[in-house]
C-alpha cells in the first residue's frame, strides 16, 4: 500500500471536492473488509483514502415513499438486527447476518458489498432479487440504478469508487401477499463464503405465484436471475411441490457454477442450487400460508 | 505525510503517529508495543487481531488506524491485571480454555463485549459471539464453559454491588 493521504469528509459535498481533488487517485472506503486486502494484494490502487464511514447524512436507515432506505454506512450488523428489516426483508436481514463473522459485520456495509461486485455476495444477492435500485452521486449530479445494473464482470462495479458514491440503496416495500427469503449453503456457518446462495421476492395472490425475482451466486459473474425459472413460477400454486421442484429445476440448469476445489465441482453446486431454490420456495409458501 | 491518531487506549488518552493507510494492528503492535493483539492470519479469517472499538469486536488486522480516530480502544492490556485478572480472564484460566493462548486476547475482548451488553447470554448467542474466532487447540468446548463461568462470576459480582 502507498497511501498517502487519509481524509474523513464531514458530508457528502465535501466527500465528492475531496475525490475530485484526488482526480481519480483518491478512493472510498467504508469498513474496509474487502478494500484493505485489495490494497495489500495490488489488486486496487489509491494514494488517498477517503472515509466514508462516520458521514452524518450517510448514516441509517429508514422507510420513506414507500421505500427503505439504507445508507452507504450501513453495517451489516445495523441492518440484520432491526426488527422492521427482519419482518419486512427477511431475505435482507438474513443475507446480512450470514456475512464473514461477528467482527466483520460490525464495520462492513452493505454498499461496500455491492460495489465489491462479487457474484454471492450475500446481501449483493438478496438486494438483486429485492429489485434494489442505488442511488449514486458524482459531480456530474444523481442517477438511481438497478443494482443488478450495476455489475461489469466479475469483482468489476460500474460504479467508480474513485469519482462516485452509492449514497444510498433503495428497496421497494412489498406489498400485500409478497414475500422473501434468503438461503445459503456454506460448509460453516461463520467465516465462510457460500458454495451456492439466493434469494427469492414473490407476488402471489391466493396461493398463486403472479411473478418472481429469483437471484443466485455464485454461478455467473454477477447475482444471476434465472429467466426461465422465473418465468415457470408465474401462476404455480404454492402448495404444488412437484411444480415448484421443477422450478429448482428449471434454475439449476440455468446457473453456470465453477469447479472449486474448495466450494465443490460445478455439477454439486448445479444440484445444491436446485435443491436450496425448492427449498426457498416452499419457506416461501409456509410464509405465505402464515399470512393468510 | 504521517498523521497524528488521537485516541483513547485502555483508559488513557493516546496520541502517535502513524502513516497514513497504516492498520491498527500494526500501529499496536509496533509503534505502541501492545503485543497481547495477535496477528494470525492477516486477512479477517482467525480473529486473533480483535479489538474492541467503543465497545464493539472488529479485527484490528483490517481495520486502518485513522479509523479509531476520536474513538476508544480496548486491547486485552487494558482488561485486567496479573494481580487481578478481569472475571473472563480468571474463568478462561480456571475452566482449561487457554491452551497456547493465541486466540485468547481475542476470544476474552468478544466475550467481555458479549457479557458487557447480555449479562446471561445463551449458548447459542455464545456461540454466535465467538463464531469469528478460530481455536487450534482447545475444541472450544473449555471456552464456552468458561464464558458461562464468567456469566455467572459477573452476574454475582453485580448482585453483591446492589446489595452494598
Ligand atoms: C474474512 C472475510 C470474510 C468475508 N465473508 C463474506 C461473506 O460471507 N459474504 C459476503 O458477502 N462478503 C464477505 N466478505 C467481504 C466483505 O466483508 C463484504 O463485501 C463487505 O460488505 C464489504 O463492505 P465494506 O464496507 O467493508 O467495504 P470496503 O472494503 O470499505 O469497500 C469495498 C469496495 O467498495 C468501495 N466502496 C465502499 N463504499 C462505497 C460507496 N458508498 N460508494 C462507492 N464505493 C464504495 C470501496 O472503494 C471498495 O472498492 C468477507 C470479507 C472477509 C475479509
Ligand atoms: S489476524 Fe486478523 S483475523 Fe486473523
Ligand atoms: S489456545 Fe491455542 S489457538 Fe486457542
Amino acid at each position: 500500500m502507498n497511501i498517502q493521504d487519509y481524509l474523513v469528509p464531514h458530508h457528502v459535498d465535501e466527500c465528492l471536492a475531496m475525490l475530485n481533488a484526488w482526480g481519480g487517485r483518491g478512493r472510498l472506503v467504508a469498513g474496509g473488509t474487502d478494500l484493505v486486502a485489495s490494497l495489500e494484494y495490488g489488486k486496487a490502487q489509491a494514494e488517498a483514502l477517503i472515509d466514508i464511514s462516520a458521514m452524518e447524512d450517510l448514516m441509517g436507515f429508514e422507510i420513506q415513499d414507500h421505500e427503505l432506505v439504507v445508507r452507504a454506512g450501513s453495517t451489516h450488523r445495523q441492518v440484520s438486527a432491526a426488527p422492521r428489516i427482519r419482518q419486512l426483508w427477511p431475505a435482507l436481514s438474513k443475507a446480512c447476518g450470514s456475512v464473514g463473522s461477528p467482527q466483520i459485520r460490525n464495520v462492513a456495509t452493505l454498499a461496500g458489498n455491492v460495489v465489491n461486485a462479487q457474484p454471492a455476495a450475500d446481501a449483493a444477492v438478496a438486494l438483486v432479487a429485492l429489485g434494489a435500485r442505488a442511488e449514486i452521486l458524482s459531480s456530474g449530479g444523481r442517477r438511481l440504478e438497478a443494482v443488478e445494473n450495476l455489475y461489469g464482470g466479475l469483482g468489476q462495479s460500474r460504479i467508480d469508487s474513485s469519482r462516485e458514491i452509492l449514497v444510498a440503496l433503495r428497496v421497494p416495500v412489498p406489498d400485500a401477499g409478497e414475500v422473501n427469503v434468503y438461503g445459503r449453503v456454506s460448509p460453516r456457518n461463520s467465516l465462510c463464503l457460500p458454495i451456492v446462495n439466493a434469494a427469492l421476492s414473490l407476488k402471489t395472490a391466493g396461493g398463486t405465484v403472479l411473478s418472481g425475482r429469483i437471484a443466485m451466486g455464485p454461478v455467473s459473474d454477477r447475482p444471476f436471475r434465472p429467466e426461465r425459472a422465473e418465468a415457470a413460477l408465474q401462476g404455480v400454486a404454492l402448495k404444488d411441490r412437484a411444480a415448484l421442484s421443477e422450478v429448482g429445476r428449471i434454475a439449476g440448469e440455468e446457473a453456470n457454477p465453477r469447479d472449486s476445489c474448495l466450494r465443490g465441482c460445478s455439477d454439486y453446486r448445479r444440484q445444491l442450487l436446485t435443491v436450496l431454490i425448492r427449498t426457498l420456495l416452499e419457506d416461501a409458501a409456509a410464509q405465505t400460508a402464515e399470512e393468510a | 505525510m504521517m498523521k497524528a491518531l488521537t485516541f483513547t487506549l485502555n483508559g488513557d488518552q493516546t496520541r502517535v503517529e502513524v502513516d497514513p493507510g497504516e492498520l491498527l494492528l500494526d500501529v499496536l503492535r509496533r509503534r505502541l508495543f501492545l503485543t497481547g493483539t495477535k496477528k494470525g492470519c492477516g486477512e479477517g479469517e482467525c480473529g486473533a487481531c480483535t479489538v474492541l472499538l467503543d465497545g464493539q469486536p472488529v479485527l484490528a488486522c483490517l481495520l486502518p488506524a485513522m479509523k479509531v480516530q476520536g474513538r476508544a480502544v480496548t486491547t486485552i492490556e487494558g482488561l485486567g491485571h496479573e494481580q487481578r485478572l478481569h472475571p473472563v480472564q480468571e474463568a478462561f484460566l480456571e475452566k482449561g480454555a487457554v491452551q497456547c493462548g493465541f486466540c485468547t486476547p481475542g476470544m476474552v475482548l468478544s466475550s467481555k463485549s458479549l457479557l458487557d451488553g447480555q449479562p446471561q447470554p445463551s449458548e447459542d448467542e455464545i456461540k454466535q459471539a465467538l463464531s469469528g474466532h478460530l481455536c487450534r487447540c482447545t475444541g472450544y468446548v473449555q471456552i464456552l464453559e468458561a464464558v458461562k463461568d464468567a456469566a455467572e462470576k459477573m452476574t454475582r459480582a453485580e448482585g453483591r454491588k446492589g446489595h452494598a
